[in-house]
């Protein structure tokens, strides 16, 4: 029973993938993407990382998919670029599928399908699964973290700048 | 089997009582308003007017549903399931008393604030399908005000789960009844008061009902729909109510505990069970909403975005800086 579920969600998010890159309309392409976020949310409950599942609804599927919707809405889409050169490039496609399958092989030939450290399934149901993540990511990869911080702060001061009117109209 | 049966009988009677308290909250906003601005309310339908909810229900079931010609028809009608079924999900995680729970998760919390950023995509959608200008400002406006609101609802939050050591409501509820106060509300003051703002703001209630705000776009994402549809907004803005409710009960009153230096001065409220503390936080909170939206009026609507970046996230940081400190170093 349960691998029948687990084989729905892996198979839909195929599906839902391929539904959601082929929609005309970029609202409808956003809510498959939506529908795909949720299942991505399920199969992480399938591998015992709820903590993830959560995040993943909460980040993807809460805030960076409505940010999607917003340009969507207020871009319009009927004023996306329609020269060929924006929309079917075949150089581009070539460079980006060529890309993501380097990245594929890259991970996948040196993934290993076993525990490193201290961190195995007994002690992460000992401390449970938000403890261990929360562990792991500020005692081993707390300058990772710190970096990551940097990196997300300069973007949000290059969009201040970029809104910031000058002058005295400012409410 | 048997489990599974149990299980939908205890969902069924958790439904059923949220829903009717939802029916009777409708009354009740319109009882408090009423006397708040001198007049009577509703009296009409039978004693002080209390069938006057099982009247609404029955005239909005019987109305036509319509759907605008333009209209994106099949998101159009889903758009007001995606919000009830994503609200009143979080039912299921709320314990309502010590072992009263639907489904003890060790994430609890963090499937409250997912599935309270999912159902925003319910109103952004009925904004959208309905093709009018009217709804597509207040979906765009909804949304913008519930992201910004629920940086500040999560930080206010993370306060709490910082000094609880847990994501578990249950288990914050214990951790908030071993301390000294008994309730996170009074040493978390800051984040009480930041979570009280935008729990408002997060169900679109006043003052910050702006998506709906009627002198300018009529009723919102609203405008549109009618009939049973209406109806199951409503539905989910009044369960949405219930569940930040719960939330504040929970997280920052100690649910269905009483302080214990409460106990060590009347001995016999150890004997009141716990689920009739929890019902009278909770009411209160409710109280609390209607009240507000009988005395202060509307936000303009870059005020309130002002409100949410420039002092509450500013304010909940602080709160966490201050609560980790003290948890650290003090506790």
């Amino acid at each position: 029973m349960i691998y029948l579920i687990f084989a729905y969600f892996c198979l839909s998010t195929v599906g839902i993938s391929i539904m959601a890159l082929t929609r005309k309309n970029p609202v409808h392409a956003v809510l498959w993407l939506l529908l795909l976020f949720l299942h991505i949310a399920v199969i992480y409950l399938f591998l015992n990382a709820e903590f993830l599942a959560m995040v993943q609804v909460i980040v993807y599927a809460g805030a960076i998919l409505v940010m999607f919707l917003f340009t969507i809405f207020l871009i319009g889409a009927k004023e996306l670029p329609k020269h060929k050169r924006y929309t079917s490039l075949f150089e581009g496609r070539l460079l980006v599928g060529l890309s993501l399958t380097a990245t594929f092989i890259a991970v996948f030939s040196s993934a290993e399908a076993k525990y490193k450290g201290k961190y195995t399934i007994g002690y992460i149901q000992e401390v449970g699964n938000v403890k261990s993540v929360g562990m792991m990511l500020f005692n081993e990869y707390s300058l990772a973290l710190l970096i990551l911080g940097v990196i997300l702060l300069i973007p949000m001061i290059a969009v201040v700048v970029l809104a910031w009117r000058r002058g005295d109209d400012t409410p | 089997m048997i489990e599974l049966l149990i299980m939908l009988i205890k969902t069924t009677v958790v439904f059923s009582i949220v829903l009717t308290h939802v029916a009777y909250t409708t009354y009740a906003e319109r009882k408090i308003i009423g006397r708040a601005q001198a007049r009577m309310g509703p009296m009409e339908v039978g004693p002080h007017g209390l069938l006057q909810p099982i009247a609404d229900f029955i005239k909005i079931f019987f109305k036509e549903d319509v759907v605008p010609i333009n209209a994106d028809k099949f998101l159009f009608q889903i758009a007001p399931l995606i919000v009830l079924v994503f609200t009143m999900i979080n039912l299921t995680v709320i314990p309502f008393s010590f072992d009263f729970v639907l489904a003890d998760l060790n994430v609890g919390l963090l499937f409250i604030l997912a599935s309270a950023s999912v159902s925003v995509y319910g109103i952004i959608l009925a904004g959208w399908s309905s093709n009018s200008k009217y709804s597509f400002l207040g979906g765009v406006r909804s949304a913008s005000q519930v992201l910004s609101y629920e940086i500040a609802l999560g930080l206010s939050l993370a306060g709490v789960v910082i000094a609880a050591g847990s994501l578990n409501l249950r288990d914050i509820v214990i951790a908030q009844h071993e301390t000294i106060f008994g309730m996170y509300a009074i040493p978390q003051i800051i984040g009480f008061i930041v979570f009280i703002i935008a729990a408002f703001a997060e169900t679109n209630r006043a003052p910050f009902d702006l998506p709906e705000a009627e002198t300018e776009l009529v009723a919102g994402y609203l405008t549109e729909y009618s009939a049973f549809r209406y109806a199951l907004f409503f539905l989910a803005e009044y369960v949405a109510m219930y569940i930040m409710a719960f939330l504040c009960a929970l997280c920052f009153l100690g649910g269905w505990t009483i302080p214990k230096f409460v106990i060590a001065i009347f001995p016999f409220l150890d004997k009141v069970p716990g689920i009739i503390w929890f019902a009278i936080k909770v009411y209160a909170f409710i109280f609390l909403y209607i009240w507000v939206r009988a005395t202060l009026p509307r936000y303009r609507f870059d005020q309130l975005l002002n409100i949410g970046w420039k002092v509450l996230i500013p304010t909940g940081i602080l709160n966490i800086i201050v609560i980790a400190t003290l948890k650290r170093f003090v506790l």
